[in-house]
């Protein structure tokens, strides 16, 4: 009988050598690991072989390896398509001003919610603004597509209230954007809060109290004190954000739009679904999803470097 | 004392005012669809209703739980629901335990834990990922819906990241008695890793439920769609056409107030689970917090 350590692998660092030695001790880690080797294989890497579709003109007929090679002519057609500049335009545009606003909105929430000291008042706030967030757009955009339509709630009540005449909140194109910045933000900025109340719980109390003895009341206090304390969390928020730029929020706005607003509404990601799997131009489509992915990861590489060199960020 | 002073208090006053209000303005629109759900058509379809229903009734709701497709597509989701969870729970357990080894001990750990991360940084997309569900022929089957999300490499890390932090000295004991991994894993880390492993589950018991674009994507037949792509295209989509073009049952689901009913009970199982998950992920997201 030797140690723990070299009967069972676990514990002490392996002392027999040899692959059957190892294979003895950690083949029931190995087991454990199939399954997700074996799924992630299918469903993370063989998409990953798909890829190659973009280069060739594929014909779900002919295969895979039985399509033609085109080179890059569906990149050059991205390129010229007029259609494909706006839906970047658009992705980026609607991408960026929420990334903008989930980061003001959740941090002056935050900021609001830290003053209050009753606990229940807190507690309760913070289960009606966290709901939103697990419900699917689906369900909310059945909701809004409802309320916000000509003659929907919001319509009538504008109209009782200030006389307006109906407006196209969902016809028309810059409303559209300017609904579906809001409603993200309002879906999405109670939980976002979250971050913000733990690193404000992580202030030093005693930097407020040396503050109060130096005479400065809570205005002051927040300036001087809450918000630099903030500052590196929301570099790091708004860092890794920036990889987000090419992600304007498929589930919501597939939910939200119709023929009517595809010219300002449509993103890369429902434009790939229509072109792609709709209309059967999957090569095409697989071509914009990677400049998509490629965009994508550069802005992640520069936002976790920029983060790391700010804020002393790392992930791993 | 800062808060005494009579600034403060007005702050305080209107502070409360925001926020209750903004707490207020994030369930107004579920409670205006359950006054409709429960009002008589006439008033809303004429949009007479507003937070409270006009003439209570509870004929939408009659009429969308008899509504065989509706039914049909309920019970699908609960089943993707159990299944999916199950299966991406027992999935990221396992493997969460194996890496959580020591790279001395379990030499491969690392070439496991970079074969997983690498797919968080490069993915196939849409496309290709429909050819391959295509190609295995899995369309229109329960398994396009649980299979390719199977595999949730962060929270496979979350998890892992908690077992490395359970007591080594109880994994000896166990071990000295002659236990092996699965023994270990089953009798000492799974008991431990409990809150944690609840809160993976109620997340993805909720992302299960909601999921509602692999159905669009992988299921051609109506009849096998989860709800919420269902509701997706009846009333997002307002598409009809896959439905037996039964005049009545048009006329039905077309109706305002069945199709409030119909988000209702939809959204109904995420209110439900609701509690639980909120006392959990507040605990276990601000701890994760606190410690960076």
């Amino acid at each position: 009988m030797g140690t723990v350590g070299e009967v069972t692998g676990i514990g002490t660092p392996v002392r027999r050598k040899g692959i059957k030695g190892f294979l003895r001790r950690t083949w029931p880690l190995h087991v454990m690991l199939l399954p997700a080797v074996v799924l992630q294989f299918i469903f993370g890497y063989l998409p990953l072989g798909g890829l190659v579709i973009a280069f060739k003109d594929y014909k779900p007929y002919d295969g895979i390896w039985g399509s033609k090679w085109v080179g890059l002519d569906h990149f050059k057609f991205m390129f010229e398509y007029p259609d494909s500049k706006q839906v970047i335009l658009n992705t980026t545009l609607i991408a960026g001003l929420k990334i903008i606003f989930n980061i003001v909105v959740p941090f002056c929430f935050a900021l609001l919610l830290n003053e209050v000291r009753r606990n229940s008042v807190k507690r309760t706030v913070q289960t009606l603004v966290y709901l939103p967030y697990f419900i699917s757009w689906v369900f909310l955009g059945g909701i809004l597509n409802d309320m916000l339509s000509t003659d929907g709630i919001i319509n009538m009540l504008l109209h009782n209230w200030f006389g307006l005449d109906p407006i196209l909140f969902l016809g028309s194109g810059n409303w559209f954007r300017f609904i579906v910045v809001l409603t993200d933000v309002w879906q999405q900025f109670g939980f976002g809060t979250i971050v913000y109340l733990a690193a404000l719980a992580g202030v030093n109390p005693s930097l407020y109290e040396a503050a109060e003895v130096d005479g400065a009341n809570r205005w002051r206090q927040t300036l001087s004190i809450t918000i630099p304390s903030l500052a590196p969390i929301v570099i790091v928020v708004g860092t890794l954000a920036i990889g987000n730029i090419m992600n304007a929020g498929f589930d919501q706005i597939f939910n939200l739009y119709n023929p009517l607003v595809y010219d300002k509404g449509d993103i890369i990601d429902t434009f790939v679904y229509r072109t792609g799997i709709l209309n059967g131009q999957y090569s095409f489509g697989t071509a914009v999803g990677i400049f998509k992915s490629l965009v994508g990861f550069v802005l992640i590489v520069i936002g976790y470097r920029v983060a790391y060199k700010l804020a002393d960020y790392k992930i791993f | 004392m800062y808060y005494k002073t009579t600034g403060y208090r007005l702050f305080t006053v209107l502070n409360y005012c925001i926020l209750l209000l903004a707490g207020i303005l994030c369930i107004l629109p579920i409670i205006h669809i359950l006054a409709i759900s429960f009002s008589a058509s006439a008033p809303a379809n004429s949009h007479l209703v507003g937070l409270w229903p006009v003439d209570f009734n509870i004929e939408s709701y009659t009429k969308t739980l008899n509504n065989p497709n509706f039914s049909r597509a309920f019970v699908i989701s609960l089943g993707r629901t159990v299944l999916g969870t199950f299966m991406t729970m027992s999935v990221i357990i396992l493997a969460g335990y194996a890496l959580s080894k020591d790279a001395s001990v379990f030499k491969s750990r690392n070439i496991y834990a970079w074969y997983f991360v690498f797919t968080m940084l490069f993915t196939g997309g849409m496309i290709p990922s429909y050819i391959v569900v295509r190609n295995l022929h899995l369309m229109d089957t329960i398994w396009a819906l649980v299979l390719p999300g199977a595999v949730q490499v962060f929270n496979m890390i979350l998890l892992m990241n908690f077992f490395k932090a359970t007591p080594k000295e109880m994994e000896e004991a166990a071990l000295i008695d002659g236990a092996g991994h699965f023994t270990v894993l089953f009798r000492v880390y799974l008991p431990l890793a409990m809150p944690s492993i609840a809160t993976l589950s109620l997340f993805s018991i909720v992302g299960n439920w909601n999921a509602w674009f692999d159905g669009l994507l992988y299921i051609n037949n109506y009849r096998n769609y989860p709800l919420a792509t269902f509701l997706q295209t009846i009333i997002v989509q307002q598409d009809f056409s896959k439905l037996n073009p039964d005049v009545n049952e048009l006329k039905n689901i077309s109706q305002r107030t069945v199709k409030a009913a119909q988000i209702f009970i939809g959204i109904l199982p995420v209110l439900i689970v609701y509690p639980f998950l909120q006392r959990f992920f507040v605990k276990g997201i601000v701890l994760g917090a606190i410690k960076e």
